[in-house]
C-alpha cells in the first residue's frame, strides 16, 4: 500500500521532537480554546498565524491541526458542564450531556465524549490517509471548469444548509465575495475596490479578516450582551465510565463515525447536521428510548464521535482539492496561502512531508488528547470560571497585537475595528459568519478558475459545463437547491407541526 | 426566541439598514467595476465581470432581504455561553470598549505597545465591569510588556517601543 508507506514516512516527520512539541502545544491550546467560551478554533488559528510566520510550514500546520482537533474535544466539555455550548457542533451534545451532568454522571458523559472522539478521530484520520491519494488521482484530472463547479457547490451548500434564513446566508456570502475582491486583480493588474488606498492594494490580510470577523466581532457582541449572573457550572472529578457505560457507548461511537466522516468531507456546513442525525439515529435504535431527554449516554457518545469524524472528513477536501467546508478549514486554507502554498491535488506531490507529517501528527494528537482529557477534566472545568472581563479583554488584546504584527501598520487596526463592527452587525441581524469567511477566502480562487475555464473555451459559456464531472456537480447543486424546499412544502401540507422538530437552526461558527 | 412585539418592530426597522448597506455595497462594487478601463485582457473576461456579478448579487439580496423583513422575517440574533439576549445591546459598554480599542490605535506608534496595549487591556476590563483597578493595572502592564518581549525575542517582530525606547 502506497498510502501506508507514505504515512509511515509521515510518522517519522511527526515524531521529530520539535514537531511532537508543536503537536502537543496545538492540542493543549486547542482544548483550552474549545473549553473557553467565546473563542473557537477558527479564531485561534487566525490569532496564532502571525506568531507562526517564523516557523516552518510543517510545524505550523502540525500545530494548527492540533488546535483543530483539540477545539472539537474542548467544546464537548463546555456543553456537558455548562449546557449552553459555543461551538455549533456541540449543540446536540448538550441535550443529553448536560442532563447526565445534572444527575451526577458528568464523569461518564465526559469520558464517553473523550473516548468516542478518540475512536472517531482515529478512524477518521485513517480514512483520510487512505482516501486522500485516491481522490488526488481523480483530482489531477480535474480541469478549471470542474474546480469552478465544485466551488460553486461549496458556496451554494454553505449558504443554503446553514442558518435559518437563506437570504441572510446569501447576503453573508456576497459580503464575503466583495471583501475577497478588494485589491489588485492578479490577471489584469487593475486595482479593484481599493478606494485609492495603497494599503488595500494587496487586499486585506487573511489574519485581519478572520480576527476581525471572529475575534473582535464576537468580543463586541458578547460584551454588549454579557450575562450578568455567572453561569451554573457543574463540578466534576476525573472522567471515567463503568462497564455498563462502555457497553452502551461503543456502537454509537462507531455509528457516529460512519455518519460524521462523509458529512465532513462534503461542503454541507460542518458538523451541525450530522451530529443531529446521529442523535436521532441513537434515539431510534436505543434500548432505553425513555432515557432520552433525561441524560442518555448514547445521546452523548454518538454525536461526539460524529463531531470528530466530521472534523477529520473536513480535511479531505481541504488537502486534496483546496476547498474548505468549515470556518476553521477556511482559515487554514488562508494560512496555506499566506505561506505561498496552494492546497490542491498537487499538494501531495509537492509537499509530501507536510501532508503526511500533518496526517501522522493527527494520530499522535488524538492520543495526546485522550491522555489530556480523561484525567485532567477537572482542570479544564476550572477554565470555565475565568472572569469574563479578563477573557474578553484578552481576546481584544491578542486580536490587536496579532493584526498589528502581521504588517506593522495601524491601518490594519482600523480595518480590524471596521471588520469587528461588521462581525457585530452580522451577529445582531442573523447573518451567518461562515459563508462570509468562505466567500472571502475561496472567492478569489473561484474567479481565477472561472477565467481560466472561459479562456480555454474561448469565451463560450458552455466551457463551464462541458465535462461530465462539472455536469454532475451542477446537477447536485440543482438538487441541493430544489429538493429541500419541495420536501418542506410537502411535509408542511401533511403535518403542520413538523417544523418544530427541525434541527437547531442556529448559524454555526 | 419569544421576543416581545415592540422590540420585533424596532428590530425590523434597524434590519432594513442591513438591506440598505447591501444595496450600497452592491452599488459601490458595480460603479467601481465600470470605472475600470476595459484593456485588452488575457482571456475573454476581464477584471470587470466578477465585481459586476457580485455587485448584482448584493443588490438582489438587498431587495430580497427587504421583502423578507417587510413580510415579518427577522434575523436570529446569535446566542452563546455568555450571551444574554433578554436585554437589548448595552451601548455604554460597547462605547467604552471601542474607545479603549481606538486609544490603542492612536497611541501604539506614539507611546509604543507597552503603553498602548496596557491601556487597551485596562480599558476593556473596566468597560466589562471589573473594578479591581490595581490588580487590573498590574496585569495590563505585565501582559503588554511581556508580549512586547515575546515578539521581540521570540519571533523577531519589533513592536513599537515608543517612549520606552532604550529602556526595554
Amino acid at each position: 500500500m502506497d498510502a501506508l508507506t507514505e504515512l509511515l514516512n509521515g510518522f517519522v516527520t511527526a515524531a521529530h521532537p520539535t514537531n511532537l512539541l508543536y503537536a502537543f502545544v496545538g492540542v493543549l491550546l486547542g482544548t483550552a480554546i474549545g473549553v473557553l467560551p467565546g473563542i473557537g478554533p477558527a479564531m485561534a488559528i487566525a490569532l496564532l498565524l502571525p506568531l507562526t510566520y517564523s516557523l516552518e510550514p510543517t510545524q505550523a500546520f502540525i500545530m494548527f491541526a492540533g488546535i483543530y482537533y483539540g477545539g472539537m474535544y474542548g467544546g464537548s466539555t463546555t456543553s456537558i458542564l455548562l449546557n449552553t455550548p459555543g461551538e455549533s457542533a456541540s449543540v446536540v451534545t448538550a441535550i443529553e450531556g448536560n442532563k447526565m451532568a445534572r444527575k451526577g454522571r458528568a464523569a461518564a458523559a465526559l469520558a464517553t465524549a473523550a473516548i468516542g472522539s478518540f475512536i472517531a478521530g482515529t478512524i477518521g484520520t485513517l480514512c483520510l490517509a487512505l482516501l486522500a491519494p485516491a481522490i488526488v488521482q481523480l483530482a489531477v484530472k480535474m480541469g478549471a471548469p470542474d474546480y469552478f463547479a465544485v466551488m460553486v457547490l461549496a458556496f451554494v451548500a454553505v449558504t443554503t444548509v446553514l442558518g435559518s434564513s437563506k437570504v441572510r446566508g446569501v447576503a453573508a456570502l456576497a459580503i464575503g465575495l466583495l471583501i475577497g475582491l478588494i485589491g489588485i486583480d492578479p490577471t489584469s493588474g487593475q486595482q479593484r475596490l481599493t478606494l485609492g488606498l495603497p494599503e488595500l492594494a494587496d487586499g486585506i490580510d487573511v489574519v485581519v479578516v478572520a480576527v476581525g470577523l471572529f475575534a473582535v466581532g464576537e468580543a463586541l457582541w458578547i460584551a454588549a450582551h454579557l450575562r450578568r449572573t455567572p453561569a451554573d457550572i457543574i463540578t466534576v472529578g476525573a472522567a471515567r465510565m463503568s462497564r455498563e457505560d462502555w457497553r452502551r457507548s461503543w456502537k454509537p461511537w462507531l455509528r457516529g463515525t460512519a455518519i460524521g466522516f462523509p458529512f465532513g468531507a462534503i461542503p454541507a456546513g460542518g458538523a451541525e447536521i450530522p451530529t443531529f442525525l446521529s442523535y436521532v439515529t441513537e434515539k431510534k435504535l436505543s434500548k432505553h428510548p425513555e432515557e432520552f431527554g433525561h441524560g442518555a449516554i448514547e445521546g452523548v457518545a454518538g454525536p461526539e464521535a460524529t463531531n470528530n469524524a466530521s472534523a477529520a472528513g473536513g480535511l479531505v477536501p481541504l488537502l486534496t482539492l483546496g476547498i474548505p467546508t468549515t470556518a476553521t478549514a477556511a482559515v487554514m486554507l488562508g494560512a496555506f496561502q499566506s505561506y505561498g502554498i496552494q492546497p490542491g491535488p498537487r499538494l501531495l506531490e509537492t509537499q509530501p512531508e507536510l501532508v503526511w507529517g500533518l496526517v501522522a501528527s493527527l494520530f499522535i494528537g488524538n492520543a495526546i488528547l485522550l491522555a489530556l482529557n480523561l484525567p485532567l477534566a477537572p482542570i479544564w472545568a476550572k477554565l470555565l470560571r475565568i472572569p469574563r472581563p479578563y477573557l474578553y479583554a484578552g481576546i481584544l488584546f491578542f486580536a490587536s497585537i496579532g493584526a498589528y504584527a502581521a504588517n506593522l501598520s495601524t491601518f490594519d487596526l482600523w480595518l480590524l475595528l471596521l471588520l469587528g463592527a461588521l462581525g457585530f452587525a452580522m451577529r445582531r441581524f442573523g447573518l451567518p459568519v461562515v459563508p462570509a469567511i468562505i466567500g472571502i477566502i475561496l472567492g478569489p480562487v473561484a474567479e481565477e478558475q472561472l477565467r481560466r475555464a472561459l479562456q480555454i473555451s474561448d469565451g463560450q459559456l458552455s466551457g463551464l459545463y462541458d465535462t461530465w464531472f462539472s455536469k454532475t456537480v451542477y446537477f447536485v447543486i440543482l438538487l441541493v437547491l430544489v429538493v429541500p424546499p419541495v420536501v418542506n412544502s410537502v411535509r408542511k401540507r401533511r403535518k403542520p407541526t413538523d417544523r418544530e422538530l427541525q434541527p437547531s437552526e442556529r448559524a454555526g461558527d | 426566541m419569544s421576543t416581545p412585539t415592540m422590540s420585533t418592530v424596532k428590530q425590523g426597522r434597524s434590519e432594513l439598514g442591513v438591506a440598505l448597506l447591501l444595496l450600497l455595497l452592491g452599488g459601490w462594487a458595480m460603479i467601481d467595476a465600470l470605472r475600470l478601463p476595459e484593456l485588452e485582457t488575457r482571456g475573454p473576461i476581464g477584471p470587470r465581470t466578477v465585481p459586476l456579478a457580485v455587485g448584482l448579487l448584493l443588490v438582489v439580496t438587498a431587495v430580497l432581504l427587504a421583502i423578507d423583513i417587510l413580510r415579518g422575517g427577522r434575523g436570529e440574533q446569535e446566542a452563546g455561553e455568555d450571551v444574554d439576549l433578554a436585554h437589548g445591546s448595552d451601548w455604554q459598554t460597547l462605547g467604552m470598549l471601542v474607545a479603549a480599542f481606538v486609544a490603542n490605535i492612536l497611541l501604539i506608534e506614539r507611546l509604543g505597545w507597552p503603553v498602548s496595549g496596557a491601556v487597551l487591556f485596562f480599558g476593556t476590563t473596566y468597560a466589562l465591569g471589573s473594578r479591581h483597578l490595581l490588580r487590573n493595572a498590574i496585569i495590563s502592564i505585565a501582559l503588554s510588556v511581556g508580549s512586547w518581549y515575546l515578539f521581540y525575542l521570540g519571533l523577531g517582530i519589533h513592536l513599537p517601543a515608543g517612549i520606552l525606547k532604550g529602556i526595554l
